[in-house]
């Protein structure tokens, strides 16, 4: 086993075991959350998945985002195969490990190098637009510096790791020009520039790309979970378990069916049943594990936001920042739970000052805009209706036209204050070809 | 035509239940239908259109209750299954199987939020109703009084993107022989009235400005005749929103129904 090779399986234990540490500790914080059944119509997910995840449906709302988005995202697919060749190569010592593939090994590498290109174009633009042209939506007061850093950092690292795997390439094919496996018709275009160098620099390049590459991957996978960017491993999955619902439906809870017809049948006391604990979502371990995915699958497009009727007309109310606090909140709340058991208490809440106020939930008119908007399915309203649940029901907390509208439909079965007895009046007169 | 001169009498479910009789469809009519002023002009429009149609049907009259959606949107999720459990019952005990209503908030519930309570209907929003009825042929339009008109759609949240229903009202739209025409954020992309889950009970947040003038600006740059819509709700914001800017004159705000029924001289 040579230096290079047994260097390369240390790199890589130590990636993918530091990658497992990070899933493991990010398990913890989902099996702090409610459960929620999201496995059936598995058929009808896997549609949902093939358009929304892999067919980009819901980005091409935005063209030119859109395709841009999309050429990283198929490119990272057919290169994810080119990587793992590149791994099998470093742990065996072998070459192109994937050649035997034939055909389909040059649809491969031909599609990789084109979309290499492609993705170097799409990453200048991506960043061209976060300095120059300036999209409405990534200014908003939740978009922190760091938000920024954030991207051009992410997009930095895949501009490096394009050009790497064309450098890499190119060196390949001019190396081994005559017999080279596989088919790189970018890669084939810049070969003239190397035509200066002698055999022994062409090889010491491709082995530089080479690691160069491989590193970036593995320092990838890493940072993803720690940035927003952690949107490429989540998104397939919570497309995969969206809500298959009409938007408008809101789920039944359950514990209150419970009391309610209690309420309405006093005589059945079997009530075996204790009352819940929390009506609705006052805190991290509140939201159904689908909700937490959500929040850690937000990049922070501030597509939810940009058109969204409260945000548009100035209120506080921004989709986006919701998720984004769930995600800080869970942050900081998690580790003392996990530490010191289901009683940690640091005096905040999810609602509260620190994160979501009333004021931003009350504003929301439950349009839908955000969830039709989301390309990766997040579902917005649910999660405010189930904050304004805890609002309601547990803290008395209701802006006083509501509470006035409680009690009409309480006492009059109508929201206004009109008695049961004239609702039929509106009949009284009607006259058939009289307007 | 002739003009008749009838007195409607809209029957009631007690009174069909009385009778031994049952209605094919039961028309909801919803809070805003019932009480509102304006929005009672879209009911009565609509029962016109089922007498014309001759469709039998029934209201529940004062046994109707709100369905407990505005409740359900502001987070009072007990009141809303109180609200649901009345209903279902009613409407379980005259054996309801099919419901037309004009609220698109009224629709969604019946629809999508009684089942698990046990209330499991056929709703139907009642520009599907209208579009199967001029499908059928059982009413006939003619375009005259309409055409060269310019109409907007604005869909209503819970209609459209809520339920998926974006040409329903269209078709019934087209076939007044006018210019259906489009607003940038319209279909699955239509921007809010401003009054949806329970905005409607309340004062608006702090901001720059009412969210129904937003969406009427952008109807009325379109220079339309007449704003369609098919929310009683979406009624009412669109009407202040017109109001706002001082063109009640120029352009009218009508439910999709009005619209036929006007169109039918009724």
């Amino acid at each position: 086993m040579s230096l290079q090779q047994s260097a390369f399986i240390i790199l890589t234990l130590i990636s993918f075991g530091f990658f497992g540490f990070t899933i493991f500790r990010l398990a913890k914080i989902f099996r702090l959350t409610k459960k929620e059944f999201r496995f059936d119509k598995i058929g009808e997910r896997t549609v949902t998945t093939l358009l929304v995840a892999f067919g980009q449906s819901k980005m091409m709302k935005r063209p030119l985002a859109g395709i841009l988005h999309a050429f990283v995202w198929w490119g990272f697919l057919v290169i994810t195969i080119g990587s793992v060749e590149m791994m099998m190569d470093g742990i065996t010592g072998n070459k192109k490990s994937l050649s035997f593939l034939g055909p389909f090994y040059s649809f491969v590498t031909a599609s990789s190098d084109i979309f290499a290109l492609l993705i170097i174009i799409s990453c200048i633009i991506f960043l061209c637009r976060r300095y120059f042209t300036k999209p409405k939506r990534f200014i908003a007061p939740e978009m922190k510096p760091s938000s920024r850093t954030d991207a051009t950092f992410i997009l930095s690292l895949i501009l490096i790791l394009m050009v790497t795997l064309i450098g890499m390439n190119t060196a390949y094919v001019t190396s081994d020009s005559n017999d080279y496996s596989g088919s790189f018709p970018v890669s084939f275009y810049f070969t003239p520039a190397l035509s200066s160098l002698g055999p022994e620099q062409i090889t010491t390049l491709e082995k530089t790309n080479w690691w160069i590459h491989i590193t970036i991957i593995y320092f990838f996978l890493n940072f993803l979970p720690y940035s927003k960017h952690f949107h490429v491993i989540a998104s397939v999955p919570n497309v995969f378990f969206t809500r298959l619902e009409p938007y408008a439906k809101l789920n039944t809870m359950e514990s209150v069916t419970h009391e309610v017809k209690l309420m309405l049948n006093p005589s059945e006391q079997s009530a075996d049943t204790p009352p819940p604990q929390r009506f609705g979502v006052k805190d991290i371990e509140d939201v159904t594990w689908k909700t937490m995915l959500d929040a850690y699958t937000c990049t922070e497009c501030g597509r939810c936001t940009a058109v969204c009727p409260a945000n548009i007309t100035g209120k506080l109310l921004s989709p986006r920042k919701l998720f984004i606090d769930l995600r800080r909140r869970a942050k900081d709340k998690a580790p003392g739970i996990i530490k010191s058991g289901s009683n940690f208490s640091d005096g905040k809440s999810l609602i509260g000052s620190d994160y979501i106020t009333e004021e931003e939930l009350w504003a929301c008119t439950t349009c839908m805009a955000c969830i039709e908007e989301c390309p990766v399915d997040i579902d917005h309203v649910p999660f405010i209706v189930d904050m304004r649940r805890n609002l309601v029901m547990e803290e008395s907390k209701v802006p006083s036209g509501l509470a006035v509208m409680f009690s009409n439909i309480e006492n009059n079965g109508a929201p206004w204050a009109f008695s049961r007895e004239d609702r039929f009046n509106w009949a009284s007169e009607i006259y058939y070809g009289n307007k | 035509m002739e003009i008749n001169r009838d007195k409607i009498t809209v029957p009631t479910m007690a009174e069909m239940a009385a009778k031994g009789e049952m209605p094919d469809i039961l028309f909801w009519v919803g809070c805003a239908g019932s009480f509102d002023e304006r929005a009672q002009k879209i009911t009565r429009a609509f029962v016109k259109i089922l007498y014309r149609a001759g469709i039998k049907y029934a209201v529940l009259g004062t046994e109707e209750s709100c369905t407990g959606d505005p409740a359900k949107r502001a987070g009072n999720e007990f009141l809303f299954q109180m609200q649901a459990f009345m209903n279902i019952q009613t409407l379980n005990n005259y054996g309801i199987k099919k419901i037309v209503t004009a609220c698109p908030h009224c629709f969604n519930t019946l629809k999508n939020e009684y089942p698990d309570l046990g209330g499991k209907y056929e709703v139907m929003h009642h520009t599907q109703l209208l579009q199967q009825l001029l499908d059928e042929g059982k009413i006939k339009v003619e375009g005259g009084k309409f055409s060269g008109k310019k109409i907007t759609f604005h869909d209503p949240c819970y209609l459209g993107r809520g339920n998926g229903v974006y040409e329903a009202p269209r078709s019934v739209i087209e076939k007044l022989d006018s210019e259906l025409s489009e607003m940038k954020r319209s279909r699955q992309r239509g921007f809010c009235c401003g009054a949806g889950g329970a905005q409607m009970f309340k004062d608006a947040e702090p901001g720059n400005k009412e969210v129904n003038v937003e969406r009427t600006e952008e109807a009325l740059a379109l220079k339309p005749d007449v704003i369609a819509t098919g929310c009683p709700f979406c009624m009412t914001m669109m009407t202040d929103g017109v109001k706002h800017f001082d063109k009640e004159a120029e352009v009218k705000v009508q439910d999709v129904a009005e619209l036929i029924a006007n169109a039918l001289d009724l």
